[in-house]
Order: structure tokens, then C-alpha cells, then sequence
């Protein structure tokens, strides 16, 4: 397959395409012709839609003599009777104009470039701001297509670094080259010297492509190459003429999320409407809703008044406004992991789709609503540094990456996660030691026979009764110091087979120990749980509430009745806390926080005893020092110096 | 009944001199607390008395324990973090890893400063885990500061 635009070569060892090579070069450019339109678009529409609602009348009696009632608040007939027509229009149109030339002037002065290090935006006609993001810094990058930007061929690339507000929006740009270049970002933020080798799973692509499209095998060749490098669409529409562009338009709305050449285009979990809608319907929400209509039945019934029915009729009704939303939100949610981090996509109409690189993620929480509880229903949120304004699936926050969900798809989501969170974080920590102990004890012959110790690791690691010391101990061997940095290089191509291996068999252990403790309560799963005088405290949970170690994470066991497990991977700990009030030292209890960024999930467990939140404070502050300082993910594909 | 504390931790206390800014930040609290009440009494009830009492009393009993929770505040450099206790009711004990703080503030308050201390603060990417040390004599907290920047330096790790 030597057609370029079939994809094959998707970041394969060629130079960047064409038009990302024009956008990286470190020069200046210009965002998407059309983006003053796009920018200004509502402005303009809100304009004529006051106008024509004045006009309305007017317009109503051009064609029904009689109609119009001479009123004499109407604005728009006074214009009208006064004979200044002309003037009004001149108004609009200076106005009209007034706006299309301020966003045409600020379009012309928002320039970017993006450099070896840095993404910079300029911007502001009056006020100018100047903006660098580093790129070794970046929390993610998300591209979104709003239905009037997708009819114009255009997405909006949103850099997010830590922070509040501290996001570089790049708005619009063309559809292809936004994908193309958020590779190119994410690339040098990786941190990788070359355009990546092809990756195992990159192979697959042009087999996988057609069957991604719509179905038809030339429209699939057509929307990989509107997906793919950005040459073909930059000349595109002036070699096809109309009939082309609209082609190409509409090939574009029906193009598959994630594009085919960067992501395998499988989606991991397939969100079924019918689950979704389920899941929407069976939300907290809901409740509520039932609450409001049974209230007006009893109050209807009861007093034979109506008043209630009307105060809250209207919130009933414009509910389903909200149920539709939040539908089609979340409808065409994907998922899948590429070499540069988790992808998640979604939308109908208005699509959004992220890229999070490795070690982004600081803390993941898997929970479970009390209503979903007979379906088996989970949804999956996540901490992270950067706060974006952009809505997530089901227009929730973007911290939820798996909007419902039952375990196996929770398994699959954790899959892509967890190898770049917690087992790297494992094994980088075990090298490291191999690292200190084979420097003192100089020779170690274990370390040139990785393919017989590697099994050891894989064996250790799934017993279920073992834990990160075990692990770790026997990681040692497998991992000599000169494979150290290539533990952290994740993404796999790179990493010898032992690594990855021992990268794969811990996160595997995690992931065990984490499906194991979904459901669990008491010691199963090796959780150390609340001792029975927290029942005071923990009315249903005491049994449940518990915590443990686990290879590259600490995991936290909550709620009998809303189930939920923690994950926080140790390299993103920034501090442990230990807490302890008047009443929980006369029961000898105590909380343990774990603090990470902000966000939905608060990492604590509480009413544990005393002692075992002692210890779970003095590993946890001691894992998380190791796990950091081993921890190389912000350059996630970059090779041993 | 044995205190949580943690074992083999050498504590460094905050100055002695710190109890008096705490005192006199909570006397004027107090006061004017008390003072609010008092527009009550031309109600001419017993209990709008009472409630001045209330808050007389309870000033009174937090300004006496304050010298019991400034000596209750204590730091240690370990190896690898930065140990933080404080309070007796509440206890509260954190640990910072070096390579996690993100900046290191000296902050002075009129009395802090006229008693030659200073206030440190550290912040790392987590809100929760800002911690403060207060009452450091002021040369100790550049000193203090000087050397956590350098172990923050030589640990320094991403987000």
C-alpha cells in the first residue's frame, strides 16, 4: 500500500505531511479563513434575529393586507412610517460590517507557531497577549468540531496545561491538519528525536481503514484521506469543484471519530444507546424529577389546587431538554489507546475528542450509583491538572472518561490507563533499585538472562496474594540498570520485550486487584478494612472501607451503598495527610488523605485504625518519593540518554 | 491510651515567641465577637447576657491552650520529605515530598515581624496539601527556605 492517502504511513519514519510541516515549522501562521465567520457567526445571527423579530408584522402584512396592528410601541413600523428605511438598513449593515471587520482584524492578528519546545499564540487587536506553552508540560489536547465549524470543514485544538485557565486555543483550524497537528505536538512533547518507528498496532491500520469508514470501501479511501495528511484537502476543493467539497463535507461528517491512521480505530468500549439512555434515566436526576411530579399529583388531589402544577410543570418539561443533551453528548463515545495516550471521543452532532499523554492522569475513580447497582453499571472519572471550560461525554465535566459502563468495559477502559499510570511507575521503581543494588553489589549475572526471570515476575505478579514488595523484589533481576530508562518509555515500540512484559504484569496485577475489589468487601482482595468499632462511624461500609497497596498505586475501597475504588497512581501523589479528631482518638481511628490535584475525586479514607493509618501513611509517603523520582512520563517516549 | 504520633520523629519546634501573635489574633477576634453582642442586652433578656458570656469564656479557654498547641506545632527534614504536625484536639500530620513543592513563600504579619519570626508556606499542585509553618525566627526561615528550594531542586519531578 504505497498510496499516502490510504494512511499507511501514519507517523510512520517519513518526515511530517506537507501542511503540518508548513504549520510546525516555527514560522508564524495564520488559524482557518473562515474563523471570523465561525467566531462571528452568532454575533451576526443574533443581530438579524432581532431585527427580523421587529420586522416580523412588517414582513406578515407585506403579504396579508390589513394584518398589522398599528401599534404604537413598534419599533420597527415606526422606522418604517417615519420613511427611515434606508437609514435602518445602512445602520445594519455598518454594524454587520463593523463586526465581520473587528473578527476579520483579529483573525488577521492571531498568529501561532509552534516550536521544538513551545506552542506560542498571539493575539488581541487593542490588547495584545502573548502566550507560550511548554510542550513537555502539556496535560492534553483536545479537538473539537461544533456543528457550524464541521460544515465548514473546521476544529478548534485546545491545548490544556496545568491550571486554571492556562489552555492554548488555537480556533479554527483546518479539520485534517488539527489532527495532524496534535500528532506533531505530542510528538515532540513525547519528547521522541524521530518521527516514531511504526508501532505494532499502526500496522494494522490500512487493513483495519476501510472497515472504519462508512462501509464502502471508496468512501473509506475517501475518508482517510481527508483524515490523513492535510495535502490532498488543502487542494482539494479547487481540483474537485463543488460537487467535491460537498462530497468531501459530508464524508467528513461521517468519518469515524478517531481517525484511522492514528488510532487503531477500534473503540475499546462500545456505548450502546440503549444502555446510555438507561443509564441517563437512572441518574440521581431522575429522582428528583419523580419527587416534582408525585408532588404535584398529592398537591393536585389533595387541596384540588392547581398552583403547584404550574410552578413546576415548566422544570418537568424543559427537563427533557437536559435528557437529550446529555443523550447526545454522549452518543459515538470512543475510546482507544494510541502511542501518545488515551483517546476519548464523542458527540453526534458537535464532536470533541482528546488526547490525554501518559501520566496525565492523577487519580481515577471507578464508581457506582445505587440505581445502576441492578445493571451492574459503572462510570469512570479521573483527576486532572488542567481545567478546561469544555464539556465532557454527556456534557458531565471532562474528567468523566467513561460515562456508564459495565465491568468488562471498566476493565478495558482501566487497560489503557493503567499501563501508562501504575505499571510503569512499578517497574521504573524497580529498576531504579536494581539500579542502586547492582552498582553495590557490582556483578549481576541475572540480568543477562531476562527471558527466564521475566516469567518469575509474570508469576509473581498475578498470584493473588502477593503485593508490591513481592513484585518488586523479583523485578530486580529482569531489569539490569541499562534498561532502566526504557521501563518509562511506555508506549511500547521502544521497549525491549522484557519491560514491556514486566510493564504488562504488573499492570495486570493492579488491574486484578482492582476488579477484585469493585465488589469485595473485608479482607478479600488483601484490603486492610475499618476494624468493627468504625461501624459507629461507618454505618454499612465498615466491612468495605478499606485500603491497599498495590504495584505503582494505592488503591481506596469506599461505600456499601455507593460503591466506588480509588486509584491514585503513586508518581502523582504530591502529599499524604494524616488526620485525627477528638472523636475518632477516643475510638482510636484516623483518616488518611492522599492529596492530588483537583478534581472530583478526594483521595481520603477514613476510620481506619490507628495504627493501620499509620502505616498505610508511612508507606504511601515513601512509595510515592520512589514512584516520583523514578517517574519519566512527561517526556513519555524520549530514549535513555 | 497511646497518641497517634509517629515513631522516631525528631520534631522541630516553632518559636516560643510565636503564641503571642496567635493570642492576640485570637483576643481580638474574641473581642470583637463579644463586642457584636452587646447591641443584644437593650433587648433587656438574661440570655442576651449569657450569650457574651458564651463568648468571654470560650476566648478565654482557646487564648489559654494556645501556648499547649504552639509547642504541639512541629517540623522534621527527613531524607526524602518534609514532616508537618500540628494541633492536639485535631491532629494533622503531613508530608510533603521535596521534588512535589512547587514555590516556597516567607509571608510577615505586623506582629510576626515585630517579633523578628516569619510565617513559611509551601504549595504544591494539590490545594489540600498547602502547609505552613508559622513562627520561624526569621534568619532560620531564609536559611530553611534557602534549603528546601536546593532539596526541592535536586528532587525536582513533574507534576
Amino acid at each position: 500500500m504505497s498510496d499516502p492517502r490510504t494512511g499507511t504511513d501514519g507517523g510512520g519514519g517519513r518526515p511530517a505531511p506537507p501542511d503540518v510541516a508548513a504549520l510546525t515549522d516555527g514560522e508564524w501562521h495564520r488559524l482557518h479563513p473562515a474563523t471570523p465567520l465561525l467566531k462571528g457567526g452568532i454575533a451576526l445571527a443574533a443581530v438579524l434575529v432581532i431585527l427580523f423579530n421587529n420586522a416580523r408584522e412588517y414582513v406578515v402584512e407585506l403579504f396579508v393586507p390589513g394584518g398589522r396592528r398599528g401599534d404604537e410601541g413598534d419599533p420597527f413600523g415606526y422606522v418604517v412610517d417615519q420613511g427611515w428605511l434606508g437609514l435602518l438598513l445602512l445602520a445594519v449593515v455598518v454594524v454587520i460590517a463593523l463586526f465581520v471587520g473587528g473578527f476579520w482584524l483579529s483573525w488577521r492578528m492571531h498568529t501561532f507557531r509552534v516550536g521544538e519546545d513551545v506552542v506560542e499564540v498571539r493575539s488581541g487587536i487593542v490588547f495584545r497577549t502573548n502566550r507560550r506553552a511548554r510542550l513537555d508540560r502539556i496535560q492534553g489536547i483536545n479537538i473539537q468540531r461544533p456543528l457550524l465549524a464541521r460544515v465548514f470543514g473546521a476544529a478548534k485544538l485546545e491545548v490544556n496545561q496545568a491550571g486554571q485557565d492556562a489552555n492554548v486555543n488555537l480556533a479554527y483550524l483546518r479539520s485534517a491538519s488539527a489532527d495532524d497537528l496534535r500528532r506533531e505536538i505530542l510528538r515532540r512533547a513525547g519528547g521522541a528525536q524521530q518521527p516514531h518507528a511504526p508501532a505494532p498496532s499502526a500496522a494494522g491500520a490500512p487493513v483495519d481503514a476501510p472497515a472504519a469508514g462508512t462501509g464502502d470501501a471508496t468512501d473509506a479511501a475517501v475518508v482517510a484521506g481527508t483524515a490523513g495528511p492535510g495535502q490532498p484537502d488543502a487542494h482539494g476543493p479547487h481540483r474537485q469543484g463543488f460537487g467535491g467539497l460537498v462530497e468531501q463535507r459530508a464524508n467528513e461528517f461521517l468519518a469515524p471519530e478517531l481517525d484511522p491512521d492514528e488510532a487503531p480505530p477500534q473503540s475499546v468500549v462500545a456505548l450502546s444507546p440503549g444502555r446510555l439512555i438507561g443509564s441517563t434515566v437512572l441518574s440521581g436526576y431522575t429522582l428528583f424529577l419523580l419527587a416534582a411530579v408525585v408532588a404535584i399529583v398529592i398537591s393536585v388531589v389533595t387541596t384540588g389546587e392547581w398552583f403547584l402544577l404550574f410552578v413546576l410543570l415548566p422544570a418537568v418539561l424543559g427537563s427533557g431538554g437536559f435528557y437529550v443533551n446529555r443523550i447526545t453528548k454522549s452518543l459515538r463515545y470512543t475510546i482507544a489507546g494510541t502511542r501518545d495516550g488515551v483517546r476519548i471521543g464523542y458527540g453526534l452532532f458537535s464532536t470533541s475528542n482528546e488526547t490525554l499523554p501518559p501520566g496525565r492522569i492523577h487519580s481515577v475513580k471507578v464508581s457506582q450509583p445505587l440505581l445502576w447497582r441492578p445493571f451492574g453499571w459503572w462510570d469512570v472519572k479521573i483527576n486532572r491538572a488542567s481545567r478546561s471550560s469544555t464539556k465532557g461525554a454527556a456534557g458531565q465535566e471532562n474528567t468523566t472518561i467513561l460515562p456508564v459502563g459495565d465491568e468488562d468495559d471498566v476493565r478495558r477502559v482501566l487497560e489503557l490507563v493503567l499501563p501508562e499510570l501504575v505499571g510503569v511507575a512499578a517497574v521504573g521503581v524497580a529498576a531504579e533499585e536494581a539500579r542502586a543494588g547492582s552498582t553495590a553489589s557490582a556483578v549481576v549475572p541475572e540480568a543477562v538472562a531476562p527471558a527466564t526471570v521475566v516469567p518469575e515476575v509474570v508469576a509473581s505478579a498475578t498470584g493473588p496474594e502477593t503485593d508490591a514488595s513481592v513484585a518488586g523484589e523479583a523485578a530486580p533481576p529482569a531489569l539490569g540498570g541499562e534498561v532502566l530508562g526504557d521501563a518509562t518509555s511506555v508506549a511500547g515500540e521502544a521497549a525491549p520485550p522484557a519491560v514491556r512484559d514486566a510493564v504488562e504484569a504488573t499492570t495486570e496485577h493492579t488491574l486484578s486487584l482492582v476488579e477484585g475489589g469493585l465488589r469485595s468487601s473485608g479482607t478479600d482482595g488483601g484490603f486492610t478494612v475499618s476494624p468493627r468499632r468504625a461501624a459507629v462511624l461507618r454505618w454499612f461500609s465498615w466491612r468495605r472501607n478499606g485500603f491497599r497497596t498495590a504495584p505503582g498505586a494505592l488503591l481506596l475501597r469506599k461505600g456499601a451503598i455507593w460503591r466506588q475504588l480509588v486509584i491514585v497512581p503513586l508518581p502523582r501523589v504530591q502529599s499524604v495527610g494524616l488526620v485525627q479528631g477528638p472523636l475518632r482518638r477516643r475510638l482510636r481511628l484516623a483518616t488518611v488523605h492522599l492529596h492530588t490535584v483537583q478534581g472530583p475525586i478526594v483521595a481520603e479514607i477514613g476510620a481506619l485504625d490507628q495504627d493501620d493509618a499509620l502505616g498505610f501513611f508511612t508507606t504511601a509517603g515513601r512509595e510515592a518519593v520512589a514512584a516520583a523520582h523514578a517517574d519519566r512520563t512527561h517526556r513519555w517516549s524520549e530514549e535513555t540518554p | 491510651m497511646d497518641r497517634l504520633d509517629i515513631p522516631d520523629a525528631q520534631w522541630t519546634r516553632v518559636s516560643p515567641r510565636y503564641v503571642w501573635p496567635e493570642l492576640i489574633g485570637y483576643v481580638v477576634t474574641g473581642l470583637i465577637v463579644a463586642a457584636a453582642t452587646v447591641p443584644l442586652w437593650f433587648i433587656g433578656q438574661w440570655w442576651t447576657y449569657a450569650i457574651t458570656a458564651v463568648v468571654v469564656l470560650v476566648t478565654i479557654v482557646v487564648a489559654a491552650l494556645t501556648p499547649r498547641r504552639v509547642r504541639a506545632i512541629g517540623y522534621q527534614l527527613r531524607e526524602d520529605d518534609l514532616l508537618l504536625r500540628k494541633g492536639i484536639l485535631y491532629l494533622r500530620v503531613v508530608a510533603v515530598p521535596y521534588g512535589r513543592m512547587q514555590l516556597i513563600d516567607i509571608n510577615r504579619g505586623p506582629v510576626v515581624r515585630a517579633l523578628g519570626l516569619s510565617d513559611l508556606k509551601f504549595v504544591t499542585a494539590a490545594a489540600a496539601s498547602a502547609v505552613t509553618i508559622p513562627g520561624v525566627p526569621a534568619d532560620e526561615a531564609e536559611r530553611l527556605r534557602d534549603r528546601l528550594v536546593e532539596l526541592a531542586e535536586s528532587r525536582r519531578a513533574g507534576l
